[in-house]
């Protein structure tokens, strides 16, 4: 277990590289800089020595694949170079949003998961039932519905008319901040994750194994805690970490929507500033994010199915 | 032996009730099976002899129903027991051996476990002596290293390995009745032998009687003392083994022992013999709904069979 834990870690470090290449390729390709974005104010031409000198300073008058280099290097001693704008260290940057954004993605996740899978799993036990039918109308309106459009409309509802809750801002890290952006981010995860466990349950429902089971003389209880729970989870288990996984990408629009101070929000305003070490940095984070969750999952795969460890 | 019979079948109908145009897919099957004896049911596939022996057990899936007729076990007619009551019956009492042992048993949890189930559910046992249990049972049914083998999971054994595993499951609370439902269809020839050698063997040892599904004549010939025929929903002829082989009555019978390969029987012509098969298809729903459904089989025409009656 020890070792295949540590291999696939290990396979991350290509992945890693992979992405940043691509990052440095996009930025060199797309036009405008931070030079001219300091410099502009959408009346005088910029002065072209001006920005040179700029270039000059931060080192982007240098070819590209020598820039790679040395981030690169930089990267390996855990260096990802300084913020264009603020002149800090980028991993303070980040640091300073970071626990932000986790918090976020771990309380909309949290309640995907408290509330998504059991529901699913009742309305596979009850199909044709009310709760079962309410519940995938639901998950259908969810799945739908723009987040962007459902984080207005819970700030409409419950600040603006009712007043419960504050509509944006982290509130030095108040509670009461916390809950409608975390509904917002959690309702997709959550609607995901009921039609998942439903149509699992469903699936091994109809597994020769049940049969097998039920031939045995257990009742449904046993059943279900013996011999569905387990393999259900299994499939549940994917979503879940592809989900979560994927959560910090998708907190960028809710935190911008509600001005939370996490590296969401970051990314899109150091990238309106082609302040490239923190869109980098911040990048990095997001797609490292998503495969540690991923080598995360693929471990508890390997500890509830047994047929994964042969591999 | 006994003059009263373990299991006796009177005018069993199965189908999927309806206010109109109800479908019955077994028709009128009645037989009885004495305790310690071994009864063969063979018929072509939609035959119904799995839907028989599933509402013996009480297992038939939704919509499908016992509509009519009696399935008295031991005297008590099942049809009338609590749900409760027939778990405690299942597994215990009548046990039974599925088709597939590649999907029939949980992958997600090692053999041993999946055989000490019988002795937590009808023995009252706890899970540590029960899995001790399992390896006294692994070994009846000759898995060679059984102390090793419990800790297997599926994926790890082979066919036979498992339908023994599903054999041992079975036959783990010494039933009084088992039912084994095309037990060694899925596996390779060799193998086959073995398992119903197997099984032969620890009924006989053990008093069990034994229902035995097959469409292989030569497993029923080998196995079984009296054989029922089933063609389209109906049990056509029932007699002793040696009797039918000798001296089929029914149309089916013959056609179907018609239908068998017979090594060195070459004459004719071309020094060769033609298999003779069965004209036409499986009687559809079209024909089953009518009293008498051998007729779309055109090669046979018997007065005895138009009148619909077995013979």
């Amino acid at each position: 277990m020890l070792r295949f834990t540590i291999r696939r870690l290990f396979q991350v470090i290509p992945t890693i590289i992979a992405v940043a290449m691509l990052i440095f390729i996009i930025f060199s390709v797309i036009p405008g800089s931070f030079a001219s974005s300091l410099m502009s104010d959408g009346k005088t031409a910029s002065d072209p020595e001006m920005i040179a000198r700029l270039n000059e300073q931060f080192g982007l008058d240098k070819p590209v694949y020598e820039r790679f280099g040395t981030y690169l290097v930089g990267l390996a001693k855990l260096d990802l170079g300084t913020s264009f704008r603020t002149r800090e260290p980028v991993t303070k940057v980040i640091n300073d949003r970071i626990w932000a954004s986790l918090k976020l993605a771990i309380a909309a996740m949290v309640l995907a998961v408290v509330i998504g899978v059991p529901l699913g799993f009742i309305a596979a036990l009850k199909p044709g039932s009310l709760l079962d039918s309410i519940t995938m109308i639901g998950a259908v309106s969810g799945l739908s519905l723009p987040q962007f459009w459902l984080g207005l409309l819970l700030m409409y509802l419950f600040a603006l008319i009712l007043g419960w809750l504050p509509s944006f801002g982290y509130g030095g890290g108040d509670f009461k901040y916390l809950i409608l952006p975390a509904i917002t981010l959690g309702v997709t995860p959550l609607a995901l994750l009921a039609r998942t466990t439903r149509a699992g349950v469903l699936e091994i429902m109809n597994e020769d194994f049940i049969r097998t089971a039920q031939s045995k003389g257990m009742s449904n209880s046993r059943m279900i805690r013996w011999h569905l729970t387990r393999n259900v989870m299994v499939l549940v288990v994917t979503t879940i970490g592809l989900q979560f996984g994927s959560m910090m990408g998708q907190a960028v629009v809710i935190e911008k929507l509600f001005a939370w101070p996490g590296i969401g929000s970051l990314l899109v305003d150091s990238v309106s500033i082609r302040d490239i070490p923190v869109v980098q940095g911040t990048i990095l984070v997001i797609v490292l994010w998503f495969l540690l969750i991923n080598t995360f999952v693929d471990i508890i795969y390997a500890a509830i199915d047994p047929r994964i460890k042969q591999t | 032996m006994t003059d009263a019979p373990l299991i006796q079948l009177k005018n069993v109908h199965v189908g999927i009730p309806s206010r109109r145009n109800a479908l019955s897919i077994v028709k009128d099957v009645s037989f009885s099976i004495m305790p310690g004896e071994a009864f063969g049911l063979v018929g072509e596939s939609g035959s119904g002899k799995s839907l028989t022996a599933l509402s013996l057990i009480r297992l038939l899936k939704k919509p499908l129903k016992v509509t009519q007729g009696e399935i008295l076990f031991k005297g008590k007619n099942l049809r009338d027991l609590s749900d409760r009551a027939m778990r405690d019956m299942r597994g215990d009492r009548i046990a039974m051996i599925f088709q597939e042992p590649m999907t029939a048993l949980n992958p997600l949890k090692t053999v041993g476990r999946q055989i000490a189930e019988m002795f937590v559910l009808h023995r009252g046992k706890g899970w540590h002596e029960a899995e001790k249990m399992a390896v006294d049972a692994l070994a009846s049914v000759q898995v060679p290293a059984p102390e090793e083998r419990v800790r297997a999971y599926p994926h790890q054994m082979s066919g036979g390995m498992r339908q023994r595993v599903m054999i041992a499951i079975a036959l783990a609370c010494d039933p009084d009745l088992l039912i084994a439902d095309e037990p060694t269809t899925a596996l390779d020839v060799t193998v086959q032998d073995e398992v119903l050698k197997l099984i032969a063997e620890l009924c006989a040892a053990r008093g069990t009687a034994v229902l035995m599904i097959s469409h292989d004549l030569g497993v029923i010939a080998n196995m079984c003392q009296r054989v029922g025929v089933m063609y389209s929903g109906r049990l056509v002829e029932e007699r002793a083994t040696y009797d039918i082989f000798a001296n089929p009555q029914h149309p089916y019978t013959k056609g179907l022992l018609g239908a068998l390969p017979r090594l060195g029987s070459r004459h004719g012509a071309g020094g060769r013999q033609r298999l003779v098969d069965i004209d036409s298809l499986i009687a559809d729903k079209e024909s089953l709904l009518q009293e008498f459904c051998y007729e779309p089989r055109n090669s046979i025409r018997d007065p005895r069979v138009r009148a619909g009656a077995s013979v």
